[in-house]
């Protein structure tokens, strides 16, 4: 196997350009790893940008948060700017494995490795996030609920890296809520993963975002059910209908972990407890 | 001493906490090479060609097939009815065909990908109705791999006596062993033509007879030694005589050590699992709650081959009809070959599935006549002098009524379950019990909670007369430094067997522990003491043990011609004049235990272990998640000759045994196991463990040693029943088929909802 | 083919040559020779393989020898307590009965061990949280907890 371990994101970004050198990105490896592992085979070669200070960084800015890709989720847990703007990314961090993950694994790695399952991309999906996507001739920013194209397959193209992710400061007058059931109490993958954002004054719903994960083949939003909400006021109507929305726009499947009617059951069910919660905390 | 009924701390647990206990794949031999096998990929059908891909250089590895199988190609068992290596028919995914060796494992698996099988398929026999309908015939004349039938009384009597009759069918699904080692074994050439095994299993001996004629050699030129050994559970029971027959070959033929390895996702795919099992009753019952005719449905799915089954099978008969009395009792079972790896045994070895269906039945019963489950069990619980369905007649140590009120008392069953009930049937006749422990925190908003009971119980040693026909074997000898080594066979594979036992000794010898030790076992160097299984070890091995104490301070007295005198001045001056002594005995059946294996009747086992466990779970409505919050465990083990490893066992099976009930579910598609890897075959962790409360009852078994009995399993047997009936206490659900997932609630609830539309 | 790393090894300096592929797992138990760390899932779930990484407990299944750094200093079961005197959390995992099989006992006791470091006297939970990535299949875990909550309410320095 050929291993470049680079020093910098120039010599990442170089090694993706060249077609001979281009090799799958290793972070942390928690996800390619076992990847490879069962299909039985190593890759010829591999490019690790798990050292590469430039993106294990978060920065605050005026309006955004930015995070490297390669920051893992213990840093983003012991994080007091995720803590401060975006808690609920905590809580899905906390989620993800166990500690031993959490220790390596990247949000990067969690973001390209495009599981509808995965544990950050409803919650940055729902928080309207970006990702920067870089090769050698540049930069460009991707709404990451445009990133995801289909079952794990992603807007990067071939000589792109994912180097951060960008998140929209939201006003402290919206609330989020996380939830995830997983298969056991602790590291578990997800069964259903729901994020909402919103702004809910006297009882009405300014604005929402609504992210689910492990309901369609890509984390996904739910524009039906918030154009429904936006405007509404929460009484139980709304939430019935909102719930009857949800469930008519989402695409879970049956596999070894869950059902889909279960799963489809269970995204109203976290929907409207995180609304009927919601209402009131406003 | 007073060594029994003391905490030890256990002997091997130095090495265990340091790191240092050198378990197979920690070992390392000079010249040692790596095995594989190439397997099945199809449940059934035909291999027609093995082509080696010639790119691969063949040169650089050892490959062997079943004619490099020197005795016969059969790994014996009960049966010899499974190959080591397939030879014409293929029964399930995953068997070896052929074996490989290499200097590397990265080289052997190299080698194995350069393996192609071609095949003819047949319609693989895939579930019990197929099997039962005999879609195709797999085995023998009619796909039965055993048969067992119970008559006693009169049930269709009984019937027409009952006050109501109440059926139930009820199902469990295959559960995987889990123990965090993966199997392992190295052979390595021997002296004379023979094989050396070291490796990770419970019963050297089994494998001993099985190289023996799978080989073509006597036991002289075999020897076969327990390396330490990482979790088994009843997963490295049998299932290592396969792997050490892959290994053996191997290594005959390549001249040199070889190491087998499994990986977690080849050892989830090949090795034996816990039996499906579908138990169907009908029981006839009084008014006043007596139990008056059962008549007992059993169906498990062996598999492809015999392996265990036939025991597993009789094993789960005879604990069909649970702890309770009843005069007519019919029984009867049947286990299906299938086109799946062949199950096995796993910590309980059938009981728990029976046992799950009768407590969960019991429950059904109690809401069918409106009785609470507590008074239920109460009326109907065993006692000294009672019958049981074989027609034994329970003679001591019969704790079943006592582990049922202390573990109501504790957790405050009556008043909790009546609180939960969603629709509250009946009056109450229960008695006002108070909790010892305050109440679990306040009910979260969006939950209903559930409290639940099962009392069972699991009979020590094989059954019937199996004790008696194995007549096994133990010994101490007392060593030239005075100490005392104890000679078995039986295994320490993390319950304890090797510091329970030596405690054993200490206190019959009247000397500390820190003077015995247990011999590795080793085939060459032990005697056969039996298999390491049916929570036989500490109640038989350990009684051999106190047989073979006796016999020494007999001889030691002997000698020198004074019976008085401690142990310590009495071998000092034998070991003077003579040197060491060996004192080896056989296992003595119990006086007075008979048992007919021809019509299933009689004393089934010498003494039963009893246990009532408690759930308490809260379901989330949203969700349908069901968190267990409490267990309350009161077990009856005779005597705990080691109370803190008795609690681990319980502590231990009872989670065990919830994973089984709440999430752990081998599934298969075509004969495919899906979930191979712990990633999809998930098991407990420290998040779902709930609050664990232990009661000690001890009822001492007069031919136990110093009281004890069997602790291993009985931990396995409770848990699923109880948390089945605390869902249905808090929701209204009764939850037939485990694992009880989020899932299968739901779909419950659903059905329920539509009758009622 | 190898690539040769300037490691911190239970506190000695090694420079260790291996294949930047090998699992770091791997480069432990053969190359140096440290069995204590076992391998239960080969992918991160069961927790066996658990190692401190410059002060983290991770999966040495699940790392790489080339993700490793010139300096990295890495603490395996073999590296705490004394050759006579076991460490602190050996000796309460051997007095609770906080070991059965063993396997999943040095893992364990590495995560408690990076826990204790950050996080002296974790309450309950914490300590839950900080073994759930550990599997094991003997204890029901009961002993485990009491061994480490012991550990940590008895004022010794980890």
């Amino acid at each position: 196997m050929r291993y470049f371990k680079c020093e910098n994101l120039i010599e990442a970004l170089g090694l993706l350009a060249d077609p001979d050198t281009r090799f799958p990105l290793l972070a942390g490896g928690t996800d390619l790893i076992v990847q490879w592992r069962m299909g039985g085979r190593m890759p010829e070669g591999v490019i690790d940008i798990g050292a590469l200070e430039e993106i294990r960084l978060i920065i605050q800015r005026e309006n955004v948060i930015e995070i490297g890709a390669a920051v893992t989720h213990s840093m983003l847990i012991e994080s007091n700017i995720v803590r401060r703007y975006c808690p609920v990314l905590v809580d899905a961090c906390r989620t993800v494995g166990a500690v031993q993950i959490q220790n390596r694994g990247t949000i990067g790695g969690n973001i390209v490795n495009a599981s509808p399952a995965g544990d950050t991309p409803p919650v940055l999906m729902a928080f309207d996030a970006k990702v920067e996507l870089a090769n050698l001739s540049g930069r460009r920013h991707v709404p990451l609920r445009e990133f995801y194209l289909s079952y794990r397959k992603t807007a990067l193209k071939p000589d792109e890296l994912l180097t951060r992710i960008i998140i929209p400061k939201h006003g402290p007058d919206e609330k989020a809520g996380f939830y995830k059931i997983g298969t056991r109490k602790a590291q578990a993958i997800s069964k259903v993963a729901l994020c909402v954002r919103a702004k809910i004054a006297g009882g009405a719903v300014n604005d929402i975002a609504i992210a689910l994960g492990s309901v369609a083949p890509t984390a996904v939003r739910a524009p039906k059910t918030e154009a429904f909400l936006k405007g509404k006021k929460l009484d139980s109507f709304a939430v019935d209908e909102a719930k009857r929305t949800l469930a008519a726009e989402i695409a879970p499947i049956d596999d070894i972990r869950s059902t889909a009617d279960y799963r489809r059951f269970v995204a109203e069910n976290l929907l409207a407890r995180y609304l009927e919660k919601a209402s009131d905390a406003f | 001493m007073g060594v029994v009924g003391q905490n030890a701390v256990r002997l091997d647990g130095r090495e265990k906490v340091t790191g240092r206990a050198l378990y197979v794949d920690d070992i390392v031999m000079p010249g040692m090479w790596h095995g594989v096998a190439v397997r099945t990929t199809i449940p059934s059908g035909k291999v027609l060609s093995v082509v080696f891909d010639p790119r691969f250089n063949w040169k650089k590895v050892v490959v062997a097939d079943r004619h490099d199988i020197p005795g016969r190609n059969v790994v014996t068992m009960i049966e010899e009815d499974m190959p080591l290596l397939v030879h014409d028919e293929i029964r399930h995914i995953g068997e070896a065909i052929v074996l490989i060796a290499a200097p590397t494992k990265k080289m052997a698996e190299d080698a194995r990908r350069h393996v192609e099988i071609r095949y003819e398929e047949w319609q693989p026999v895939l579930t019990i109705e197929d099997s039962k309908a005999k879609k195709r015939v797999i085995h023998g004349s009619d796909n039965v791999i055993s048969r067992y039938k119970i008559d006693k009384g009169d049930v269709s009597a009984g019937f027409k006596d009952s006050d109501a009759i109440v059926e139930g069918v009820y199902r469990t699904g295959a559960q995987e062993q889990a123990y965090i080692e993966p199997q392992g074994i190295i052979a390595s050439p021997g002296k004379g033509g023979g094989v050396d095994l070291v490796g990770s299993m419970q019963c050297p001996f089994y494998i001993l007879k099985a190289l023996e004629r799978l080989l073509g050699m006597s036991e002289t030129k075999l020897s076969v030694k327990q390396a330490t050994v990482g979790g088994a559970f009843g997963g490295k029971e049998d299932y290592p005589s396969v792997l050490a027959g892959y290994a053996s070959v191997l290594a005959l033929k390549a001249k040199r050590p070889v190491k087998m390895i499994y990986d977690r996702n080849e050892d989830m795919n090949v090795t034996t699992k816990r039996h499906p099992s579908v138990v169907r009753h009908r029981t006839g019952v009084k008014k006043n709650g007596m139990l008056v005719a059962m008549d007992i449905g059993i169906e498990l799915d062996a598999g492809a081959y015999t392996t265990l089954t036939p025991v597993v099978l009789s094993r789960g008969f005879l604990h069909s009809a649970g702890p309770y009395r009843c005069p007519n009792v019919r029984i009867a079972g049947a286990a299906f070959a299938t086109n799946a790896p062949p199950n096995g045994a796993f910590r309980g070895f059938g009981a728990p599935q029976t046992l799950f269906a009768v407590e969960a039945h019991m429950d059904k019963i109690a809401e069918e006549i409106g009785m609470s489950p507590l008074e239920l069990r109460r009326i109907n619980c065993l006692k000294v002098g009672d019958e049981m369905a074989t027609g034994q007649i329970l003679k001591e140590s019969v704790g079943a009524l006592e582990c049922l009120e202390k573990a109501a008392a504790a957790s405050g069953f009556e008043r909790k379950w009546r609180a939960s009930l969603p629709l509250c049937k009946g009056e109450s006749e229960g008695i006002e019990v108070r909790s010892t422990l305050p109440d679990p925190p306040l009910q979260r908003e969006g939950t209903v909670r559930g409290i639940g009971i099962s009392l069972f119980m699991h009979g020590g040693g094989f059954t019937g007369s199996g004790e008696a026909k194995m007549k096994g074997k133990a010994g101490i000898r007392l060593e030239r430094d005075g100490k005392l080594t104890v000679l078995t066979g039986c295994t320490e594979m993390g319950q304890g067997a090797h510091t329970v036992l030596p405690q054993i000794v200490a206190e019959c010898l009247g000397v500390p522990l820190s003077c015995v030790r247990v011999e590795t076992p080793d085939t060459s160097k032990v005697p056969d003491s039996g298999p390491t299984v049916a929570s036989r070890v500490t109640m038989v091995i350990g009684k051999v043990l106190c047989v073979c104490a006796e016999e020494m301070k007999r001889r030691l007295s002997e000698a020198a011609g004074r019976d008085h005198g401690d142990f310590r001045s009495l071998a000092g001056s034998f070991l003077k004049k003579r040197g060491p002594l060996t004192i080896i005995e056989a296992y003595e059946p119990t006086p007075g235990i008979h048992w007919d294996d021809t019509t299933y009747h009689g004393d089934a086992y010498a003494a039963y272990s009893w246990g009532c466990d408690v759930a308490e779970v809260e379901v989330d409505k949203d969700t349908f998640e069901i968190k267990v919050e409490r267990m309350y465990m009161a077990h009856d083990v005779g005597r705990a000759v080691n109370p803190q490893m008795v609690e681990g066992q319980i502590e231990g099976g009872t989670l065990q045994a919830l994973g089984w009930a709440l999430m752990e579910d081998n599934r298969y598609d075509g004969g495919k196991l899906l979930n191979n890897r712990f990633q999809t075959y998930i098991i407990p962790t420290t998040m779902d463990t709930p609050f664990l409360e232990l009661i000690t009852v001890e009822h001492p078994f007069s031919h136990g040693p110093l009281g004890a009995k069997g602790v291993g399993e009985l931990p396995h047997d409770g848990a699923a029943p109880a948390v089945v009936n605390a869902i249905a206490n808090a929701t209204g659900i009764r939850i037939s088929e485990i694992p009880a997932t989020p899932e299968r609630l739901f779909e419950e609830c659903k059905k329920k909802h539509f009758r009622s539309s | 083919m190898g690539k040769s790393i300037a490691l911190i090894v239970n506190g000695k300096r090694k420079k260790v040559k291996a294949h930047a592929a090998s699992r770091v797992l791997d480069v432990l138990r053969e190359t140096l020779k440290l069995t204590g760390t076992k391998e239960g899932c080969g992918e991160g779930e069961c927790g066996a393989c658990s190692v401190i990484l410059n002060g983290e407990v991770v999966n040495s299944c699940l790392i790489l020898f080339g993700q490793l750094n010139d300096g990295d200093d890495i603490t395996t079961i073999e590296g705490i307590g004394g050759k006579k005197k076991l460490h602190p959390l050996q000796e309460y995992f051997l007095e609770c009965g906080a070991s059965q099989c063993g396997i999943c006992t040095p893992g364990m006791i590495m995560a408690a061990y990076a826990l204790l470091k950050k996080n002296p006297r974790p309450t309950h939970d914490e300590i839950r949280q900080a073994v759930a990535g550990n599997l094991c299949r003997c204890t029901g875990y009961a002993k485990i907890i009491e061994a480490i909550e012991r550990c940590a309410t008895s004022n010794v320095k980890i």
